[in-house]
């Protein structure tokens, strides 16, 4: 535990039961690390009934992968793997106190982040289309497995895209911070700790894409 | 004791004043206080339901509601207790209150997370308490699928939502107690010198980060699979609903440990107090708590030996059941050893260290036939099983909760209660709850099922009892409420360190200033150094220079 004297003024941005802005930063990276590790167990979940259906449907998995669109998977996989790299170009300008660079690199961030949830989009729709959705409408004709895959897909890559929205949100909180030059060298831990959210989204959607779109396409 | 007794600041309480300086309040002291009041009053509706229940039972007929209503009763009775009481009781009231306090901190790590936690709270409750005007709930408190998801003509999605929103809650909470122990230590305060309290809050907010967010998505799923037909567990689609159950009890199993863990960590304080001793073990009874989360996650199919999982399976889950019994009966030899050859107070604290560890051990000895598979196939969704998680909820839990209430009650709001009524309403407890459950054990012996509202006649008579025990049991809590509340108004004013006890948070005011330290403090001493601890003095003497060198 880090005990540093504190300096006679303390700063503006010190929260009352923080000595220092040391133990504010190391709190509240901590924090978000031990929310991730939440986050994990979230989707877990989900990842583990994955795993146990396509153990019980291999055939209808394969099946069902080759319905989703792996070109619009991987260009949205492309987007947010460049939204990450912006997100950590904005964390080190905050950290030099640039403040072009954070607002440019924020502002890209977003932009990245809501063309993936565009893509997104489309991709849905062409869902309802083929009758992909399942439920009453779902095409009585495909394999039996294939309407869990779905209800997997669904919920997996639609609270992946309510991850994506909160993301947007709080980057936009961000950018108007950057905007008032709340950040600099001695204190930019909101912008620290939303950066280590927006990588996590981003590694989920890393683990998504290959599991839905990719795995088994050729074999099996 | 110091005199500080003599001048008091303005407390947490008082300063500021109003209603809306409590409810955007960021003082961890005030949120616990919320709480308390919150959780107060969903036990008060859980036991009105508990209460319908044992009417009902009173005669084997189905005769004061009728099956339908029966179900909804016990589910309600489940969800609100478990959910709304039992998980926020001690680490939402006593941990938030008392964490930042006894490792020397201003607050927790978050103070606006905490009040959202509060929020949070307050919301999935609502939501989840709404499905009483819109249709109720009858799945039993476990939302087994595909009854839940498909079959039931409650209003499932609701309350689905409302404990999906709830978890949250927990989740915020956990969290940042981990914070708060990691990086808000004060200088001094090792690991080593950590209060077991916090140690078993430690070990809680692990299970409710890791367990939490499972029974989160599985709930949801749960929900999306009956409003947006996301089929998940549906056989009719090839869906597995043992897979539910695996996902529920991953979480809800630890989740036992929520409700069981910060109790023992109440209990470790307590009873080092009461013995006027160092505990027994320390590191023992510390690392013994992580154990317990830990071993706690691996034992969830103990409650699926009929649910068609593989029998090698079960095997494994009976034998990792055994071994929680390990570290439980290192806590319980500990504190025994505590007390062997202590300096026992005959304070009202003593009455429910004692009550719990009675409590427990049965409860705990019970989960041990449960955790055999060959006897569990006998007593699974018998009355045995009902008995065996009050014994440990309720009388374990609820006891623990109790007892520290009592005892941190001078330090939260200042006040002390009547010891001989606490005394009465100790054994009231006691002896009110083992009339309740105990005979439980021998109908679900017997093969009595589970949530039934009728039964063979010859149940009846042990169905008396158990009624009976619930209505000095129900005295006993409304004991408690009535002499609480008086003392808020009547009770005599507390001095700092009514039990003569260590650790920072006796060394403070009661009720302590809004900051809890003017400045932080720096240990220099283990925990429960009892040799050196001031005696009790559970009245502020009439002229306290006279006491102060003894």
């Amino acid at each position: 535990m880090s005990n540093a004297a504190p300096t006679a003024k303390p700063h503006p941005k010190l929260q009352p039961h923080f000595h220092s802005m040391e133990q504010q930063l190391e709190a509240s990276t901590l924090g978000m690390w031990v929310f991730l590790v939440t986050e994990v167990m979230f989707f877990g979940g989900m990842f583990m009934a994955y795993l146990v259906y396509r153990n019980m449907y291999p055939h209808a998995w394969v099946e069902a992968s080759h319905e989703l669109n792996w070109q619009l998977g991987g260009l949205n996989t492309m987007v947010l793997i460049m939204s990450s790299l912006t997100m950590a170009l904005a964390v080190r300008a905050a950290m030099l106190g640039q403040k072009r660079g954070q607002l440019v690199n924020l502002s890209l961030t977003i932009l990245l982040g809501c063309v993936f949830l565009v893509v997104k989009f489309f991709e849905y729709k062409a869902k309802f289309e083929h009758h992909l959705v399942p439920g009453p409408h779902f095409d009585p004709t495909l394999e039996q497995g294939m309407q869990i895959f779905f209800s997997l897909y669904f919920m997996l890559t639609g609270v992946h895209a309510a991850h994506m929205i909160i993301g947007i949100v709080m980057m936009t909180i961000i950018l108007t911070m950057a905007a008032r030059d709340s950040f600099n060298a001695e204190y930019y831990t909101p912008v620290e700790v939303a950066g280590l959210y927006w990588h996590f989204v981003d590694i989920v959607w890393i683990f998504l894409f290959p599991l839905l779109y990719l795995l088994g396409r050729h074999g099996a | 004791m110091n005199d500080a007794t003599v001048h008091q600041e303005p407390s947490y309480l008082g300063a500021p004043y109003g209603l809306a300086a409590w409810l955007l309040t960021k003082d961890h002291k005030r949120i616990a206080i919320l709480y308390l009041i919150s959780i107060t009053i969903f036990f008060a509706i859980g036991a009105g339901f508990a209460a319908t229940i044992r009417a009902e039972l009173v005669t084997p007929q189905g005769d004061l509601v009728t099956a339908d209503l029966y179900n909804k009763l016990f589910t309600l009775h489940g969800v609100v207790m478990i959910f709304f009481f039992l998980i926020p009781s001690i680490p939402a009231v006593l941990g938030n209150f008392f964490i930042p306090i006894m490792i020397g901190a201003k607050d927790l790590a978050f103070p606006r997370i905490n009040l959202l936690s509060w929020y949070i709270y307050v919301i999935g409750a609502v939501i989840t308490l709404s499905v009483v005007i819109s249709g109720g709930l009858d799945t039993g408190w476990t939302f087994y699928a595909p009854f839940s998801s498909i079959s039931s003509n409650t209003d499932v999605t609701t309350a689905a939502v409302g404990v999906f929103i709830t978890g949250f809650s927990s989740i915020l909470t956990g969290f940042n107690f981990i914070v708060t122990v990691h990086r808000m230590r004060a200088p001094g305060m090792t690991w080593f010198r950590l209060p077991l309290f916090v140690w078993a809050n430690y070990a809680t907010s692990l299970i409710f980060i890791l367990g939490t967010p499972v029974v989160a998505i599985t709930v949801l799923l749960v929900a999306a699979e009956r409003g947006l037909h996301l089929g998940i567990f549906d056989p009719r689609i090839g869906g597995d609903p043992v897979l539910f159950q695996h996902l529920f009890w991953f979480y809800s199993h630890p989740a036992v440990y929520i409700m069981i863990l910060p109790g023992m960590g109440v209990i470790s304080e307590l009873v080092a107090n009461v013995s006027r001793k160092q505990i027994f073990g320390y590191s023992f009874v510390a690392f013994s708590s992580i154990a317990i989360a830990i071993i706690g996650f691996l034992v969830w199919g103990h409650h699926m030996f009929v649910s068609s999982q593989s029998i090698y399976a079960g095997l494994v889950f009976s034998i990792i059941t055994m071994l929680v019994a390990v570290p439980s009966a290192v806590k319980t030899f500990n504190w025994t050893a505590t007390m062997y050859r202590g300096s026992i107070t005959w304070d009202s604290p003593l009455f429910w260290v004692l009550g719990f560890m009675g409590l427990f051990l049965v409860g705990g000895l019970t989960g041990l036939f449960l955790g055999t598979m060959g006897l569990d196939v006998h007593l699974h969704d018998t009355y045995f099983v009902v008995a065996h998680f009050h014994y440990i909820m309720v009388g374990g839990g609820v006891t623990a909760f109790l007892g520290g209430l009592h005892f941190y009650w001078p330090k939260m709001t200042g006040r002390m209660y009547s010891e001989p009524l606490a005394k009465v309403s100790a054994m009231l407890v006691f002896f009110g709850f083992n009339l309740t459950f105990f005979p439980q054990f021998i109908l679900g012996y017997m093969g009595m099922p589970r949530r039934y509202h009728a039964y063979p006649p010859e149940f009846q008579v042990l169905n008396v009892m158990s009624t009976g025990g619930a209505m000095v049991l129900g005295t006993g809590y409304f004991l408690i409420l009535i002499y609480l509340l008086y003392s808020l108004f009547k009770g005599p004013k507390a001095p700092a360190n009514p039990w003569g006890a260590t650790g920072l948070e006796w060394q403070l005011q009661s009720p302590p200033i809004t900051h809890n330290f003017h400045e932080i403090p720096v240990v220099t001493e283990e925990a429960y150094d009892y040799l050196h601890a001031p005696a009790p003095q559970l009245a502020i003497p009439a002229s306290p220079r006279e006491v102060t060198h003894e």
